[in-house]
């Protein structure tokens, strides 16, 4: 990282909200290594956009301000980067205030919190920035002092004059020091980890309080003095128009005050609305009556026709065929071709929904050509620039405050739904907040991809693996902002097909066509969850061919450590592959390491089998054991799941055990049940009751995270314990029961009447002798 | 109008009388706390106690609240078992993105109020009803066994 600090003091700044006055303020830039060519053309999937900025300041009374600049949706991240600053500060915790920055590119740069970015990106330059201001204090009390800075230290939110035990608080010191220049980035000095305060420890996160008694303000709960309330009837196949609708008996509601048509954005709709209609009213629920009332008939456009047992078969069917190759290594085919035992198998994974326990929502005032919104978003400057241009309005004219988000998960990266509370207020001329409803979230959602992969192996006669062969088949999330697209990106194929880290001498990776018809997104380790699915456990069915364990055989695939050559189409998370190599060596080290936290090998009940997996995502390497029980009635439980995480230096290990944690729910349950499916372009699923979600009875009853100490640059946090879940659940499925589950959602593939048949996929045990 | 009594206020509100109390509670009194996550009983972020008895508040219309005593989450801290349950919460940091937890504590404080040692059995019959997506399962659970063992 490139960063250059610059002392802000004299400019006007708005910190949270709040002028500064006379304090210190610190800004920061910096340019990510490797992306000096400027922002892609599309958005981008898990790369930075833009130059992150960062403020902190200080007042007379001492009272420190950290602004976080990316969205909390859970992750700790409001916590996690101010507590880098306080700690690089020598501040008292207890004297923090954190201030949330508006969405504003030019300030802050790049603000989507996304593709598990922010400690990987920001951890660093925070710690700069703290540090830098502490230097500068440090400097200001020397100099008021008469003294040497040499003969200062800067301890607990005051300076010390270390010969005479003189010390001045923050607060005496932060008009001195908002004179003084910023250090220059070499001059900077960090901390030694030994004199951490707040870094590596296990910090409260700084909404407990609020999450815990009612005062959190989350998107939907944002309340502006004369405000309406929205909700949005939209077109239920993608790419829909409204043909006609009646608002009178709407209107008759009592509560409901107008009948508003919103237009779409044809697809690829990117990030604009679907259009519809809406029906504002005086509470939600009127509005929500209300839009029950509208008899509408849809045009519903050239996606009516979508239907998801088909489009499977087509997937299918494409996924057989030979595709476009996206890594060639030694000659695969050749290998594949001569006599030798090969192994094929293919995989399916469905369309998932995010379901945040927050559904979409945001409001906005729009009066005299500007608009102010406040929204539960990820991508703030996403949310402004849709709102400039759906509004035709300068982007200078749209202030977008972010609030606290229930869940995102990459949904609320998509401001759609800002960009309806901003089109509604213009249309009423007065404040409005538009509220999705659960069966709006899960009718028109950016969805998860829908997969279908084929596989293929040949092993020698001692059951190494010599050759490998990897297609996958999906509508691609570019597909959503441009015309046309039918193969998938380089980005998305580099989670989980071209970065197959197996020692194998011949590997070749393909990727098929598919067209989109609904809105694909981007959902929590996006596409490494169905190809970590089919990789991983293809590994165990070549472990389980060549009659080996699969621990063993796993640590023989991945072979000795070293770096991984991905070949050119890698894309390797945005980061430099130099600073973030694919090292054989970490992810043998947890391998090893949940292994024999894990038992591997422990004895268990009948019905019970323990399966693992490793995957390497977000540059943070994951390896889990999981023990599964199932019922006679094929019911599948989880009553132990082992995670050991190579995230790199670890800032915040509570924050990493509960993602870890969360990670193995949010898994199980795309595991178990997560499917969408379309029948006539529509959605078949509406709520909770039929779009499940693991609950606290299915939940893991014990999930154990294991962090590998580490010193080596941060890496991903949020989404890496996602991929190898579901494939160590299936391996542990086929360790207790022979079932190799090949097509996720499981569902009711365990149950006896649903077995899956012979023939019907073909298998490794199927074709294992051919 | 309709006369309820919220964390020991009384107030009228001017709305249908079918109208969800979990509606009322937030568009029409601010009281915010209280969450929608569902709307169809399938989710208990909107849990609030009726005299004492966990409730969603998404299904239940404000007609059924009348004459009785509403407690949300931004009352139960002033009972005993509120206070305990939220130190519990505090303690083992359970929230992530926190936007349940209102729905879990209103559920969890609903079941030590009657089952003040509850079993993992206990806790799975009474949870399984809110759901969390960021998956602070394991930590709702601890925390209830903490809040239980204060009491």
């Amino acid at each position: 990282m490139a960063a250059m600090l610059e002392n802000l003091s004299r400019r006007s700044f708005l910190v949270g909200g709040a002028a500064v006055a006379g304090g210190l303020v610190i800004g920061l830039r910096l340019l990510p290594r490797g992306f000096a060519s400027g922002p892609p053309a599309a958005p981008a999937v898990d790369v930075p956009r833009f130059n992150p900025t960062a403020f902190v300041s200080i007042d007379e009374k001492g009272l420190v301000t950290i602004v976080a600049h990316r969205s909390e949706m859970g992750q700790g991240v409001r916590t996690a980067l101010p507590m880098a600053v306080a700690d690089e500060l020598e501040a008292d915790w207890s004297r923090v205030r954190i201030a949330q920055a508006l969405g504003d590119e030019a300030t802050y740069g790049g603000q989507n919190t996304d593709g598990s970015r922010s400690l990987r990106h920001f951890l660093q330059p925070m710690r700069e920035m703290g540090a830098a201001a502490r230097q500068m204090l440090e400097t200001a009390a020397a100099n008021s002092w008469g003294v040497d800075v040499a003969q200062v230290r800067a301890r607990n939110h005051q300076v010390v004059h270390t010969p005479t035990g003189r010390v001045l608080e923050y607060g005496a010191l932060a008009a001195a020091a908002r004179e003084l220049p910023v250090p220059r980035q070499e001059k900077v000095k960090l901390k030694r980890p030994e004199d951490f305060r707040y870094i590596g420890k296990d910090v409260p996160i700084v909404d407990l309080a609020d999450m815990t008694s009612g005062r959190a303000g989350y998107g939907i709960d944002v309340r502006l003095p004369g405000m309406k309330y929205a909700v949005i009837a939209r077109p239920p196949v993608y790419g829909g128009r409204v043909a006609s609708y009646d608002e009178a008996p709407a209107l008759a509601v009592p509560g409901v005050e107008r009948v508003v048509k919103l237009d779409g954005t044809p697809p690829p709709s990117g990030f604009q609305p679907l259009g519809g209609v809406a029906v504002i009213a005086r509470n939600t629920w009127a509005a929500i009556q209300g839009r029950g009332k509208l008899s509408i008939t849809w045009d519903d456009g050239p996606n009516r026709s979508y239907d998801s047992a088909t489009y499977k078969t087509e997937l299918e069917e494409t996924a057989r065929r030979p595709g476009k190759v996206v890594r060639n290594q030694g000659d695969a085919l050749a290998a594949l071709a001569a006599p030798a035992r090969v192994l094929k198998a293919d995989y399916y994974a469905s369309h998932i929904a995010h379901a945040p326990m927050e559904p979409p929502a945001a409001a906005a005032s729009v009066t005299d050509g500007r608009c102010e919104a406040w929204a539960c978003t990820q991508n703030p400057q996403g949310a402004r620039d849709e709102i400039a241009k759906a509004l035709g309005i300068p982007v200078d004219r749209v202030k977008v405050n972010v609030t606290l988000l229930g869940g995102g998960f990459g949904r609320k990266s998509k401001p759609d739904y800002v960009v309806e509370a901003a089109l509604l207020s213009r249309a009423v001329g007065a404040p409005v907040k538009v509220t999705w409803t659960r069966e709006d979230e899960i009718h028109h959602d950016y969805y998860h991809t829908v997969t279908a992969q084929h596989l293929e192996a040949a092993l020698d006669p001692r059951g190494r693996a010599i050759a490998w062969l990897h297609r996958s088949v999906f509508p691609a999330i570019p597909s959503t902002f441009q015309p046309n697209v039918r193969y998938a990106s380089d980005g998305e194929l580099s989670q989980g097909v071209i970065d197959v880290p197996y020692a194998i001498p011949n590997i070749r990776c393909e990727n098929g066509e598919a067209e989109p018809h609904v809105r694909i997104g981007w959902f929590r380790s996006v596409l490494n969850i169905p190809h970590a699915f089919a990789v991983c456990s293809f590994a165990d069915e070549l472990a389980h061919a060549a009659g080996r364990d699969p621990k063993d055989y796993l640590l023989g695939l991945l072979g000795p450590p070293h770096r991984v050559d991905a070949g050119a189409h890698y894309q390797n998370y945005g980061d430099d592959i130099n600073v973030y190599p694919i090292d054989t060596g970490r992810l043998r080290r947890v391998v090893e390491l949940v292994a024999e936290k894990a038992q591997w090998g422990r004895s268990l009940p009948a019905g019970h089998g323990l399966g693992i997996a490793v995957h390497r995502s977000f540059v943070s390497y994951m390896a889990i054991v999981i023990e599964a029980a199932v019922g006679k009635d094929g019911t599948v439980s989880v009553p132990r799941v082992d995670m050991a995480v190579d995230c790199g230096f670890a800032a915040y290990p509570d924050r990493i055990r509960s993602q870890m944690e969360g990670a193995a729910v949010m898994a199980l349950s795309s595991a178990l049940y997560g499917e969408i499916t379309f029948r006539e372009g529509r959605a078949q699923q509406n709520n909770f009751n039929d779009f499940q979600v693991a609950r606290m009875n299915v939940a893991p009853m014990e999930t154990r995270v294991y962090i590998v100490e580490s010193d080596a640059p941060p890496g991903g946090v949020g989404e890496p314990g996602v991929p190898p879940f579901a494939p160590a659940l299936c391996n542990a499925i086929f360790a207790a029961t022979g079932k190799r589950i090949r097509r996720l959602p499981i569902a009711d593939q365990l149950q006896s009447e649903n077995e899956p048949r012979k023939g019907d996929r073909p298998g490794a045990r199927d074709r294992a002798e051919g | 109008m309709t006369r309820l009594n919220i964390n020991g206020n009384a107030v009228s509100v001017d709305v249908p009388p079918d109208t969800p109390l979990l509606w009322t509670l937030r568009d029409e009194l601010g009281l915010t706390g209280t969450k929608f996550g569902c709307g169809m009983a399938l989710c208990g972020a909107c849990t609030v106690h009726l005299d004492g008895t966990a409730t969603r508040s998404c299904v239940t219309p404000i007609s059924a609240a009348e004459g009785k005593k509403v407690t949300t989450i931004e009352g139960i801290g002033t009972t005993p078992v509120g206070r305990r349950v939220e130190a519990a919460w505090r303690s083992l940091n359970v929230p992530q993105c926190g936007y349940c937890q209102s729905g879990q504590i209103m559920q969890a404080a609903g079941l030590l109020a009657k089952t003040p040692k509850p079993t993992d059995r206990d806790i799975d019959e009474a949870m399984a009803g809110n759901i969390c997506r960021c998956g602070t399962y394991q930590r709702i659970r601890a925390a209830i066994k903490a809040a239980a063992g204060g009491a």
